[in-house]
């Protein structure tokens, strides 16, 4: 019997009482935030459990939030087979905790971790071969943080004398621009230097 | 390599089990590599006993990137990730921004998405099935088939302008309407492409060398496709009914009437047999997408979304404001979150997109389904022969581009 997303959400909610700490059904996708040590658990109880039966790992992948005190959501996209349904499971955490890895559970989990480890800086608890996988051998910092500039800290390039590949610290060849198009009627709401009096946000 | 040149005064080798396993380096300039895989295997003897892909040497930080840009500038970043089928990846993203912002294309863009997106099928596994057969020894598939996939690269450009990264799905429905007499020439091109198919199959199906090659090489029962995170043929070929065409049909899939081969072993050679009936699958929705292809629009009507007509940008005003608005500040998406997948060619393509209400998206993780199949290779491998591994990579229909993304 396919259960309605809601029902799973409950279910999970009643099954892991302590352990949910948020759920939500939004554009007909649910999303539930476990505690991070937690996750194992409500992930064997998803892939095992007979109403739920989550049985691919279709996707772990880490979402950076550096304003918030535990910086990285860490997302689980499961999906099941036998009822057609998905469900999003979410774990927040810093640069130092660690996060159970999932590999006991479902074995595409490896290289999902490995990535997030790579591009985020996320340390998985447990994980059979936590290494670095997309960026290259001795690379240095977490790209897809949101304070790792997008032109990187080096660059390579071939060197006729040395006859080899070397780093060298990026050079760029004209200022680094990124392009704000925002409408300054709608977009900004930054105070600008003398204006202050006028009260601010949203003044005219 | 060679124990005769050995010294002379070498303890002679009391035990064969003293005889250690060695390392050996596949690629990442290996023709049979499908790009820039490096395979570190060890080995004993012939046999794998761990191969560990390092892969990462195509990475072009395209999440990073995307995060920079704007909706639209975004969408030709996914024709570039598995750049054998780019339509397919376009799709996703498309579908993904448009389940944000609410909007639902108009029918005629859901055919011609419907329609282009299985010429992209037949476009990526005419490539795979004719590489695979190339890497285990068949050369002449690779030129039949890439004389087809030329007519289909063509049937891109006329719709796009582009035969490889086309940009053509956007979100809203399709850039530019269909070209006079496109359709009519994809309805020949059907008539003539299931003749090539048997051809090949005549190459290649029962061919003593290649089912020597493939059968029983690189099996997956279905509880390990499973677990391994497999999706599309490789998790059909292994016995497990499931597209997600069927399954969440998307666009005018659900109009359509077409068949979902599964294979039973779910070893090269099945994968090999239901990437071809695919192809056949492939052109029966084709040719039910032109003859039931709807008229109107191509894109949805709402100007904050979709660029006015040049013509129209030639007299009004307005429609000029829009298009400079449109091509700078994009839109903006409302805040949300959503997983989309759709079934690529190589299987389960999906787009996780953060959006934060602003003109660009906060986070987009693309799920690539070669990501998947890669992984497994260490366990697949594991006891096959050297050349089997060329084998099973073929099968698997590895592509860098979406795997490093």
């Amino acid at each position: 019997m396919t259960q309605p997303l809601e029902a799973v959400g409950e279910k999970v909610a009643a099954a892991f009482p302590q352990d949910v700490l948020h759920r939500a059904l939004a554009l007909d996708e649910l999303m539930v935030t476990v505690r991070r040590e937690a996750i194992v658990r409500v992930l064997q109880f998803l892939r095992d459990d007979r109403d739920c039966r989550f049985d691919v790992l279709v996707d772990i992948c880490g979402v950076d939030y550096p304003e918030r005190p535990e910086r990285f959501e860490v997302v689980y996209n499961l999906l099941s087979l036998t009822h057609n349904q998905r469900i999003r499971l979410k774990v927040n955490t810093d640069e130092q905790s660690p996060v159970p890895s999932a590999t006991p559970v479902y074995s595409a989990a490896g290289w999902f971790e490995r990535e997030c480890w790579d591009m985020l800086g996320v340390y998985f608890a447990d994980h059979p071969d936590l290494r670095r996988i997309l960026t290259d051998y001795g690379f240095e910092g977490h790209p897809l943080r949101k304070d790792f500039p997008l032109t990187g800290y080096v660059e390579v390039r071939y060197d006729e004398e040395q006859k080899r590949v070397v780093y060298e610290p990026v050079k760029l060849k004209q200022e680094f621009r990124s392009f704000d198009f925002l409408s300054p009627w709608e977009g900004m709401n930054t105070i600008l230097p003398g204006d202050e009096k006028a009260g601010g946000e949203g003044s005219p | 390599m060679s124990a005769d040149a050995a010294p002379v005064n070498r303890p002679a080798i009391a035990d064969e089990a003293a005889i250690k396993s060695f390392t050996m380096n596949f690629g990442p300039q290996h023709p049979a590599a499908h790009g820039v895989l490096r395979l570190v295997l060890e080995m004993d003897g012939e046999v794998i006993e761990r191969a560990d892909p390092h892969i990462g040497l195509l990475h072009r930080g395209t999440e990073k990137l995307i995060e920079y840009k704007t909706y639209i500038q975004a969408t030709p970043y996914f024709d570039r990730l598995d750049y054998v089928s780019p339509m397919s990846q376009e799709h996703a993203f498309a579908l993904a921004v448009e389940k944000l912002m609410g909007i639902t294309p108009p029918p005629r863009a859901q055919y011609i998405r419907v329609m282009y997106a299985e010429i992209t099928r037949i476009l990526n596994h005419l490539l795979n099935l004719t590489a695979f057969a190339l890497d285990v020894g068949a050369i002449t598939p690779l030129l039949w088939g890439f004389e087809e996939r030329e007519k289909l690269m063509e049937f891109y450009e006329r719709a796009s302008g582009a035969r490889l990264h086309a940009n053509y799905f956007r979100p809203g429905g399709v850039h530019q309407d269909l070209g006079p007499g496109l359709l009519e020439d994809i309805a020949a091109f059907c008539e003539q492409f299931p003749k090539r198919v048997d051809d090949l199959e005549r190459l290649l199906t029962e061919n003593r060398i290649f089912k020597q090659r493939t059968v029983d090489i690189g099996r997956m029962t279905r509880e390990q496709a499973i677990d391994w995170g497999f999706s599309g043929p490789m998790l059909r070929a292994s016995g497990v009914p499931w597209d997600l065409r069927k399954a969440q049909p998307y666009d005018a899939y659900g109009e359509m009437d077409f068949d979902i081969p599964i294979g039973k072993n779910g070893d090269c050679w099945d994968r090999y047999l239901v990437r071809m009936e695919e192809m056949r699958q492939s052109l029966r929705i084709i040719r039910q997408c032109i003859d039931n292809m709807p008229a109107g629009p191509h894109m949805v009507d709402d100007r904050k979304v979709a660029p006015p007509p040049r013509t129209e940008m030639k007299s009004s005003m307005e429609a000029l404001i829009h298009h400079f608005k449109l091509y700078t500040e994009g839109y903006h998406v409302p805040a949300g979150e959503t997983y989309t997948a759709v079934e690529a060619p190589k299987g389960e393509f999906g787009v996780y997109v953060v959006a934060d209400g602003s003109n660009r998206p906060y986070r987009c993780k693309i799920r690539a389904p070669g990501y998947a199949f890669l992984q497994s290779t260490d366990f697949v491998s594991r006891g096959h022969m050297l050349a089997d591994v060329v084998a099973i990579i073929g099968s698997m229909d590895i592509v860098f581009g979406e795997i490093d993304r």
